[in-house]
């Protein structure tokens, strides 16, 4: 199977996601988190923050709606019986806490065969309710057997 | 506490028990089989349901905050998803500053089972 790179710097709709504080708590303890931060309001709002303090890879949770419709995309063309997720990167600015709006913008960034092997890189933008970018991640999947 | 190049992190040890790919899946979003049906993953030659790969990251995530001072310390985490983790079996997250700028500590992480690394070349970049 040849790749198509027509879908490179394809852009999908803006997904707006609510940051809720019992899914961010849900979120924390799943993980192990034992920050305070995470778990307890009161002590969030103690040290200054609105509400719940999202731990920073709650990113995934917030960037997943937007991230879906790029990996499905029939242009893109991934075959996701073998496909592996490769690597992953994530860059943050203001912390994320609860009863933040937070809309996420997938784009395309790159399709390449390397040795056999497809590399599709997608690069997420997660901006608050106030437009600060809290999140840039950078999702590299892995095709094997082209 | 102020991190100086070549120190190490103080390492974090988890022992993701029989349900938690289920835990991680409802908190995550990622229902994919693989990580919480037995059949399905063995069906498509796993040796087992695997761990979430962005749930190693959330611990690599974790012992970077917590060495850092806090989740607003960390400003960048990239990795590398490797070796399959495995649910009842011991994680251990290890990391080395490998250097310490003005602005920024840069931590080299990798989280291991065993021999098995399931996640390699993390890069950590924390404020200071």
């Amino acid at each position: 199977m040849a790749l198509s790179t027509d879908a490179v710097g394809t852009s999908y709709p803006p997904v707006l996601y609510a940051v809720g504080r019992e899914k961010v708590r849900e979120y924390a303890l799943a993980v192990g988190e034992t920050d305070p931060l995470h778990l307890d309001h009161e002590a969030a709002r103690a040290a200054g923050y609105a509400d719940l303090v999202a731990p920073p890879m709650f990113t995934v949770v917030y960037s997943a709606p937007a991230i879906g419709p790029a990996l499905f995309d029939p242009v893109v063309g991934i075959d996701f019986a073998r496909m592996v997720h490769g690597g992953q990167a994530f860059s943050w600015g203001p912390l994320v806490v609860a009863g933040d709006e937070v809309t996420t913008t997938v784009t395309v960034k790159s399709i390449e065969e390397k040795k056999g092997l497809g590399f599709f890189v997608f690069e997420s933008v997660s901006a608050n309710q106030e437009g600060h970018t809290v999140c840039v991640g950078t999702w590299t999947n892995i095709v094997r057997g082209l | 506490m102020a991190l100086e190049q070549g120190d190490e992190l103080p390492e974090l040890s988890v022992t993701p028990d029989k349900y938690l790919t289920v835990r991680y899946a409802g908190a995550s979003g990622d229902y994919n089989p693989i990580h919480i049906d037995e059949e399905f993953a063995k069906a498509v030659g796993l040796p087992s349901r695997i761990l979430h790969g962005l749930y190693g990251m959330a611990l690599v995530a974790r012992a970077a905050t917590e060495a850092g001072g806090g989740p607003a310390s960390l400003a960048r985490l990239g990795v590398q998803f490797r070796g399959m983790g495995l649910p009842e079996q011991e994680i251990t997250v290890s990391g080395t500053v490998a250097d310490a700028g003005e602005a920024v500590t840069t931590v080299h992480l990798e989280a291991r089972q065993g021999e098995n690394a399931i996640i390699r070349e993390g890069v950590a970049e924390l404020r200071r």
